[in-house]
């Protein structure tokens, strides 16, 4: 028991030596507690502004709030382009770990075309970073209450609810106001070179085509910001503070709904365009080029499919005939070339030429015979004759006369070889040939033959409906030469304000008279019992004055009949019909394109003449008061 | 006669049923916070709340049971108890059931549990047991022989891998031997060792996932969103407290989620976004008032075995603390240790609850001595 007694006897001893180890503890506690303390006060006393600031940077969240983009109406207010609210199921791609097996997953709760998907999976490539991205729009009621049942099984994946841009009309608008779609690579970096990107940053659409595009400044509005409370899952709890965005304007047609159907209607199972237009101020009345589509597959991300579709289409739907849309003018084009002829002297309201039914240059040994529509001819042909019955070896002979540069030169001063300034961005020059042009596209010089079919609005010349509208306006102005518009208002804030009319440098002639010479040959066109326009016209309620035109698409030989039959339906002539009423102080110029109809007497005339009924029986004529512009803009009034 | 101070406890009621009402306040203290800050950190969730009551209840039960047992009887059974734990941890690495990668808990059909927890208790009994049998401070052979008990359950539990729990069970048989008057000499050529170890540890021993732990804690902003959120998020929780806090329910880092593990090893970062540094303190106080009254409890204590056991376990609590605010406020890594009594959850508040009970009984066991 050694160690027992040694154990008892160092006792005393053995608990000192615990208690002095006990102190030790105490104190190296005591320091570690301490240590702890110093680094406490070092964040939260010392470093507390900085974790401050982190942690509101966790919590609090600035985001954009896309602003209500204007709406478009029509000349009765009746909507065009409006924002329907409708669910959404959007994805934030980066985070979703693996894409394919969510679409798999989603696609067994909701039906989700592959089409969707791979329109999806294309637009997730141009898009912003964390910015979430559609996968199905429209959602149903049912199919929202489908996917909130078993959203915890999908990270990234939410239903929103989202304005979507909805045009009620469909395929009659689409043209004149567009779509929006999208907003792709390509639109952020135009938006990022006009430094706009920042207040696009909560917008998901842009316009892409038309009205929509040409005034996205004004439909956009400015986009607000909101702090909101988030979570660790960036899912937004409460509101902090909030700037509104500014809603865009709201943009007024002077386009009729009922007309545009109209023009539907009555182009129908051929392709052409109708424009109508006011030549007091140049407001579009109607603006159909035909085929159309639905805007509204656009919206979104059309299918590929459907793209193809249109793309690929023989009818070309896509093309603008209006104003993309480069047609002969044919003996539209008359009325400009008699004027020009007058003032220079080439010929006077009682000249006649001899019309035997051919026509053939002066002095030249080779010698081309170019034809008369009328076989035989016409026989002695004034300028009055030569408009009302479209007389081409009048203009055969007056071209030659005139001489190029000055046709080409007057042409360009209403409106010919050049944009009109319509508020799109969808516009073609088409083509006033002069020599210069001539040299600059095929490397020749100008022949005199050219002339001679320049005479009848073929061989180069071509022009858009919408710059033969334009011309024409200048006749029915007397020179006055007024851009066409499409938007005539536009309400921001609840003010309403009128869009500018344009004019441009007038056209001037040394006799005021010949205006009326050319504005009567044109009402005879119609009225008188030989006009080309007369049975067309016959029975109309209200006065008015036209031309009417065929351009030929196929170059007969000298000798060769045209049959209609015979010829490829691609070949066939198109219907050309220019015209306004009514004839006294007229309120609409309307040009009519048909192609590969036929004559433009009997196939575009009479649709010319349903389009103007309605018109009338709309009472549309006395809808629009024009506050009469600056006079000293127009054409001065005391040479005649 | 005057009353001497001793006889005056011993006649007491709380003396009579075993238990120190100084310990007992101070743990009832951390408790009411454990509740408090859980409420809030599980996001109001009742049923949490309930359950944590419920465990604390069973652990002030085992306290109390354990506290009417003689601290004798571990001084008896110390070695086969140790034995005993010993075979529970060679089961385990057998056996176990795995859990978050690592083989924990062992299935004795009836119940679950964890046989390194026992190690916490039965490793410092061993050790006071063994040194207690000599004269202190040990020899140089006790020394070695100490060591020895020491790293076998250390290498067991390191082995499942809980290289948390391992270094805690190591560091209570360390304060074994440095109570007993382990020589500074021997103490500085185990730190020697020690640092020599570490290149062992870490190419032999550590896990990838502990790796990456302690390379996260050495530069936890080089990968914020990865293996760095958790204490990147907790100092922002915690310095964004300031020194009132953001107020009860209104931290922003818990309440929304940003804060990882908040009611379990990151409550102290609940607690201190919320009730701030002056909040820290108060928890910091009471946990100081708790081990300094285990102190006391070890330095009156009249045998060596049960100064050597109410020191280790005293001791051991604060480990717990300093390992879970250090590694929560970015001083060390994280190694999952909860905060002693506050955090959420299972087996450890019974441990800690029955090494309190041994504390009470300790206190309250007195071999009266001739004087």
């Amino acid at each position: 028991m050694r160690r027992k007694s040694y154990h008892i006897q160092d006792h005393s001893a053995e608990a000192n030596l615990f208690t002095r180890r006990a102190i030790i503890s105490f104190i190296a506690a005591a320091g570690l507690i301490l240590v702890l303390v110093v680094n406490m006060f070092h964040l939260q006393i010392n470093s507390y502004q900085s974790y401050q600031t982190r942690s509101n940077d966790n919590r609090i969240k600035l985001q954009p709030i896309a602003p209500n983009r204007g709406v478009i109406k029509d000349l009765n207010g009746k909507v065009l382009a409006s924002n329907e609210p409708s669910f959404s199921l959007e994805i934030i791609p980066e985070q979703v770990n693996n894409m394919d097996e969510t679409l798999a997953a989603l696609q067994q709760i909701i039906e989700i075309s592959e089409e969707h998907i791979t329109v999806f999976k294309r637009a997730i490539k141009y898009r912003r970073r964390f910015k979430s991205m559609p996968l199905k729009i429209r959602l149903t009621e049912q199919e929202v209450a489908k996917f909130s049942v078993n959203q915890h099984r999908f990270q990234g994946v939410s239903i929103e609810a989202r304005l979507t841009r909805h045009y009620p009309f469909e395929k009659y608008f689409t043209h004149a106001v567009g779509y929006v779609g999208k907003i792709n690579k390509r639109d952020l970096e135009r938006l990022e070179e006009n430094e706009q990107i920042q207040n696009y940053t909560a917008t998901r659409s842009i316009g892409k085509l038309g009205i929509e595009k040409y005034y996205e400044s004004q439909l956009h509005g400015i986009t607000g910001s909101e702090n909101v409370e988030v979570n660790h899952r960036s899912r937004v709890l409460r509101q902090l503070d909030v700037i509104p965005p500014k809603p865009g304007a709201d943009l007024h047609l002077s386009i009729d709904a009922n007309m545009q159907k109209k023009a539907h209607d009555v182009l129908d199972g051929n392709r052409g365009a109708i424009i109508a237009m006011d030549p007091r101020d140049g407001a579009i009345l109607t603006f159909y080029s035909n085929p159309s589509y639905d805007p509204n597959l656009f919206v979104t991300g059309i299918s590929q499919t459907n793209y193809s579709k249109l793309l690929n289409s023989k009818d070309k739907p896509m093309l603008n005939r209006v104003s993309q849309g480069q047609y002969p003018p044919a003996s539209t084009i008359k009325m400009q070339l008699g004027l020009l002829g007058l003032d220079k002297g080439l010929v006077t309201t009682n000249s006649t030429v001899w019309d035997p039914g051919y026509w053939k240059i002066p002095n030249i040994e080779v010698q081309r015979r170019f034809r008369d529509w009328k076989p035989g001819g016409h026989g002695h042909v004034d300028l009055l004759t030569s408009i009302k019955q479209s007389c081409d070896i009048y203009y055969y002979d007056l071209a030659y006369r005139l001489g190029i540069d000055s046709i080409s030169e007057f042409g360009k001063k209403f409106g010919f070889g050049n944009f009109t300034g319509v508020d799109l961005y969808e516009e073609s020059r088409a083509i006033m040939p002069s020599r210069q042009w001539k040299r600059d596209r095929f490397r020749q010089p100008w022949y005199k033959g050219d002339t001679i079919s320049i005479g009848i609005g073929q061989g180069y010349w071509t022009a858009t409906p919408i710059q033969l509208a334009m011309a024409t306006s200048v006749l029915v102005n007397k020179g006055r030469v007024v851009e066409p518009k499409i938007v005539t208002g536009i309400s921001q804030n609840g003010v309403y304000s009128e869009t500018a009319t344009k004019y441009r440098e007038p056209v001037t002639i040394k006799n005021q008279r010949h205006w009326d010479a050319i504005l009567k040959a044109m009402y005879e066109t119609v009225n008188a019992i030989d006009g080309t326009a007369r049975t067309a016209f016959a029975g109309a309620v209200y006065s008015s004055a036209g031309k009417t035109g065929t351009a030929q698409l196929f170059s007969l030989a000298d000798d060769e009949e045209y049959e209609e039959e015979s010829v490829a339906e691609r070949f066939r002539d198109n219907a050309m019909y220019v015209g306004y009423a009514p004839f006294e102080n007229p309120t609409i110029v309307i040009v009519v394109a048909v192609e590969n109809a036929g004559g433009g007497g009997s196939n575009a005339a009479p649709i010319a003449r349903e389009m103007l009924d309605l018109y009338f029986g709309l009472g549309l004529s006395g809808r629009r008061h024009i506050t009469q512009q600056n006079d000293a803009i127009g054409v001065p009034s005391g040479t005649n | 006669m005057v009353q001497t101070e001793n006889e005056r406890r011993q006649s007491s009621l709380w003396f009579r049923f075993h238990i120190d009402l100084p310990l007992l306040l101070g743990i009832l203290t951390l408790m009411l916070i454990s509740i408090t800050v859980i409420y809030s950190a599980g996001g109001q969730n009742v049923d949490m709340v309930i359950r944590q009551v419920m465990r604390l209840g069973i652990g002030l039960g085992v306290m109390l049971v354990v506290a009417q047992i003689s601290p004798f009887f571990y001084q008896k059974w110390a070695p086969h108890l140790f034995v005993v734990g010993i075979g529970f941890l060679v089961a385990v690495l057998l056996v176990g059931d795995m859990g978050k990668g690592a083989q924990r808990w062992l299935n004795l059909g009836v119940v679950k549990f964890q046989p390194s927890e026992i190690m916490k208790l039965s490793l410092p009994m061993m050790m006071a047991w063994f040194l207690s049998n000599y004269t202190l401070p040990p020899s140089f052979k006790n020394t070695i022989v100490g060591f020895t008990i020491i790293v076998i359950p250390t290498l067991l539990i390191a082995k499942q891998p809980d290289l948390g729990t391992s270094l805690l069970i190591a560091s209570s048989g360390f304060f074994v031997m440095f109570l007993a008057g382990l020589r500074f000499r021997i103490l500085i050529g185990l730190f020697a060792g020690a640092a020599a170890f570490l290149p062992i540890l870490w190419f032999y021993l550590m896990h990838d996932y502990q790796k990456q732990r302690v390379l996260t804690f050495l530069n936890p902003e080089s990968d914020p969103l990865g293996a760095g959120y958790h204490i990147i998020q907790s100092k922002i929780a915690i310095g964004s407290g300031g020194l009132e806090g953001k107020g009860w329910l209104q931290g922003t880092q818990s309440q929304l989620e940003f804060l990882p593990e908040r009611h379990t090893d990151f409550i102290f970062s609940v607690l201190s976004e919320e009730f701030g540094f002056i909040g820290v303190l108060v928890l910091l106080a009471v946990y100081a008032f708790v081990i300094v009254r285990g102190l006391i409890i070890a330095v009156r204590a009249q045998e060596a075995f049960t100064k050597l056991l109410a020191g280790s376990l005293i001791l051991t609590f604060f480990v717990y603390l300093f390992v879970n605010i250090g590694m929560v406020s970015g001083l060390l890594p994280v190694v999952g240790v909860p905060l002693p009594l506050v955090s959420y959850g299972g087996t450890s508040i019974v441990t800690l609850m029955a090494s309190f009970g041994i504390l009470m009984a300790i206190a309250t066991n007195k071999r009266l001595l001739a004087s």
